[in-house]
């Protein structure tokens, strides 16, 4: 028996916010009822829920998953949360992928969110917790700080210059000037504007990072006998793959996102995508630094190493570009509510692919699009390839 | 699609109320070691994927995702995290197979409670924090109000709820494995301190440490493996509602909501005729009592007369806890549902020592989240 295809058929989300008012269960709740309302479904329909947020420390709640269950509608229904750090968002289709793959439900609620503000006054702090105890933590390592070593290995394994790089936060705040949900969308942003911001840890600068966020986003997946029902547009989940590596990161050359190479490789043969330059038309790399975009462009094979700022400056990248990347303006543009950035990227793959992405969208009628996401300490790789 | 998935490999630690000479690591470590030698599996070679369960708060770590793959041969390959109970990493690893993508998959879950100075005030947060944080409800206080309403409600009764501890640490004292065996008459369980009247301290389960992993097959990869492979015929898991406000008290919806989709699964009418030997949460004494009516086996308040009639032990209709169980074993956090799943996993090959239970074809192993969660999973296997 061949594997179960697995669509998206709806897709909701809140607004990116530095500070939302509400709740984290009520984001949740929102998101959910919008993608339920995408597609015209009701709980009732929804035989299970995934759920997805990034640390309970944000939150300062324990069991955070258990606690938000009945905002993601899991109310009396077999719930699950599951995580990967920063690449939980990119995760929760995968999630969702395996419980209507494996034939045990039909159709699936996916929700991811995240609430940082009500880390007081900053949720950087709640960062400090995600390292090793003994080794690392007396340090008191900020992400910034561990960033900037990696974007600096990344400058100087390969040449690559600040300019070079500064180009990818152009690119998507512009983008996200189209967005309605978007944060930091800015249609005038240049690059020495990028060049000129403040420093914040030597090579990064406020503006090659993205925003501290809440928000949330949802989406419902079905089998493919209970999808063309729904929709005469499913957008197919046609490869996942994810990789997690070593936690010892301080043993790892970050100049290469390895483990981003391995889920790639492993979304792709599933999607049975040989050559995924051709075969991809739209990317959404995980960008919560500019520099990412790139690193990540080159894990997930879209570029050779070193070379991904090439897609940027010739032009490749823009939206109406060869191979559009971040059409949707990406963290660094839209916002970085960590699980909920990811499952954002999902989205807009699906409403690219389906043609509802009004200001935003491709044009060419693009076929198939890859969303990528990251996190850890500098670790997990999530890939999903998505197609119509 | 792979239709069947057995289990072919466990491993444990054993589980000790404190284990100062050993990290998490170490324990996870020798649990996998053991369970791939079980399997004989190489974890680099022939794993395709690992599922971990476990909590940040838990392990003083957030994201502690981070922290899984060396120890269980993970490292560069597919591993995730669950926070949830071993039965979810479970139910996660039978998707993965079942999807037909994955052959085999490793899963494990640990407690390190020991290393938790201030266990009390973590399972405090897990409470609604705008409703209920600032009435500063204790955890045990919570499990006693809902003792209160489950004897009132179903008309059990405090010696039948004693019977349980009573039952579950004197099968302990056959297990290796489990350091809170007892020989308590229910006078001695009764007469102990009140934790949370109508609840003693006596009725719930202390903390232990240890570690368990499991591996997962499909069928052909398991055939190939073992002689010994033990079936999934049926996972189900649910959430009732978070909010302590609104929710059933006396009874346990989530775990009648998760067996009825695995007893669907398994094509189970008649649960007390079917099922052989059950593993059942009972972090508190009750909690078993009530597990059992949720899971069909009797109507809601017979459970308790049932188990002091000695219904429910190990030489009886349906041996429940014959490892001790929670109450005997002590509480592993997210490894409840794992240690559980073990019990039925050596029954069933016949394994289980001096405590072996003759003729038993088909367990049950089910598992709660502890205060104030309503989240419960149920597992079934045949051999």
């Amino acid at each position: 028996m061949g594997m179960r295809k697995v669509a998206v058929v709806g897709a909701g989300m809140t607004k990116f916010v530095r500070r939302a008012q509400e709740t984290a269960k009520e984001l949740t709740w929102e998101a959910a009822h919008m993608a339920l309302g995408s597609c015209e479904m009701t709980m009732d329909d929804i035989e299970a829920v995934c759920f997805g947020t990034a640390p309970d420390a944000f939150d300062g709640v324990h069991l955070n998953g258990e606690y938000v269950s009945d905002g993601a509608g899991a109310w009396r229904k077999p719930y699950m949360r599951s995580y990967v750090g920063g690449g939980t968002g990119v995760f929760m289709p995968i999630q969702g992928w395996y419980h209507v793959a494996s034939g045990l439900f039909d159709v699936v609620m996916i929700v991811a969110e995240e609430k940082m503000s009500s880390y007081y006054p900053h949720a950087q702090a709640a960062f400090l917790t995600i390292f090793d105890h003994t080794t690392e933590r007396p340090l008191k390592p900020n992400l910034l700080w561990i960033f900037a070593l990696e974007m600096n290995r990344y400058m100087t394994t390969y040449g690559i210059s600040k300019e070079d790089i500064a180009q990818v936060a152009v690119l998507h705040k512009r983008n996200a000037a189209d967005h309605p949900c978007a944060l930091l969308g800015d249609a005038n942003i240049t690059l020495q504007d990028v060049l000129n911001s403040e420093v914040l840890a030597w090579p990064v600068q406020r503006l090659d990072v993205s925003p501290v966020s809440d928000g949330a986003v949802a989406i419902v997946l079905a089998a493919e006998h209970v999808a063309k029902r729904i929709t005469d547009k499913p957008v197919w989940i046609e490869g996942v793959g994810w990789h997690l590596d070593t936690s010892y990161w301080t043993n790892r050359d970050l100049a290469y996102p390895r483990y981003v190479e391995y889920a790639a490789r492993m979304a792709y043969d599933m999607a049975g995508i040989k050559e995924p330059r051709k075969e991809i038309h739209i990317a959404e790399p995980y960008d919560p630094f500019d520099y990412k975009a790139l690193h990540h462009l080159e894990g997930l094979q879209l570029a050779e190493r070193g070379k991904a700022p090439e897609l940027y400056s010739d032009g490749t990248a823009s939206r109406t570009g060869n191979m559009p990347i971040c059409p949707s303006g990406g963290l660094l543009g839209v916002g970085n509510p960590i699980a909920a950035a990811g499952l954002m990227k999902i989205a807009e793959l699906f409403w690219q692919l389906r043609g509802e992405a009004g200001a935003r969208q491709v044009p060419g009628q693009p076929r198939r699009g890859v969303a990528q996401a990251w996190g850890d300490l500098m670790q997990v790789g999530t890939v999903v390839v998505m197609g119509k | 699609m792979h239709e069947r998935v057995a289990i072919v490999g466990v491993g444990c630690t054993g589980f000790r109320s404190v284990t100062p000479e050993q990290s998490y690591k170490e324990m996870v470590y020798e649990a996998a070691m053991r369970a791939y030698n079980d399997a004989g599996v190489d974890p680099r070679r022939d794993v395709d994927s690992f599922v971990t369960v476990a909590e940040d708060f838990h392990e003083g770590t957030s994201i502690f995702d981070e922290y899984t793959p060396d120890q269980l041969g993970g490292a560069l390959k597919s591993v995730h995290t669950i926070t949830g109970d071993g039965l979810h990493g479970i139910a996660t690893a039978y998707m993965l197979i079942r999807t037909g993508q994955f052959d085999v998959v490793a899963v494990e879950g640990h407690s390190k409670a020991s290393n938790i100075k201030t266990l009390p005030e973590v399972t405090a947060y897990a409470q609604d924090p705008i409703l209920n944080r600032p009435l500063k409800l204790n955890t045990h206080f919570i499990a006693g109000l809902e003792m209160n309403r489950y004897l009132y409600e179903t008309d059990s009764t405090q010696e039948q709820c004693a019977a349980v501890v009573v039952k579950n640490k004197f099968n302990a004292l056959k297990n290796p494995f489990a350091p809170y065996g007892a020989n308590l008459s229910i006078e001695d369980v009764l007469s102990g301190p009140i934790l949370s009247w109508p609840l003693g301290e006596r009725e719930a389960a202390q903390h232990s440490d240890g570690a368990v992993v499991m591996v997962l097959a499909a069928e052909d990869k398991a055939l190939s493996l073992t002689d010994k492979p033990i079936w999934i015929l049926g996972t189900g898991w649910n959430n009732d509602s978070p909010s302590l406000e609104n929710r059933d008290w006396a009874h346990s919806i989530y775990t009648e909501e998760a067996a009825r989709m695995a007893y669907r699964q398994a094509g189970i009418n008649n649960p007390l005729e079917a099922i052989d030997i059950a593993e059942v949460d009972d972090l508190y004494a009750y909690k078993e009592l009530q597990a059992l009516e949720a899971l069909g086996f009797c109507r809601p308040g017979e459970a308790g007369s049932l188990t002091l009639e000695g219904f429910t032990s190990s030489d009886s209709g349906l041996p429940v806890n014959v490892s001790g169980g929670s109450l005997g074993m002590g509480n592993l956090l997210e490894a409840n549902g794992l240690a559980r799943t073990l019990e039925i996993v050596l029954q069933l090959r016949g394994e289980a020592g001096p405590r072996q239970i003759e003729n038993v074809n088909i367990g049950l192993a089910q598992s709660w989240r502890g205060v104030p969660t309503t989240s419960g999973a149920v597992l079934i296997l045949t051999n």
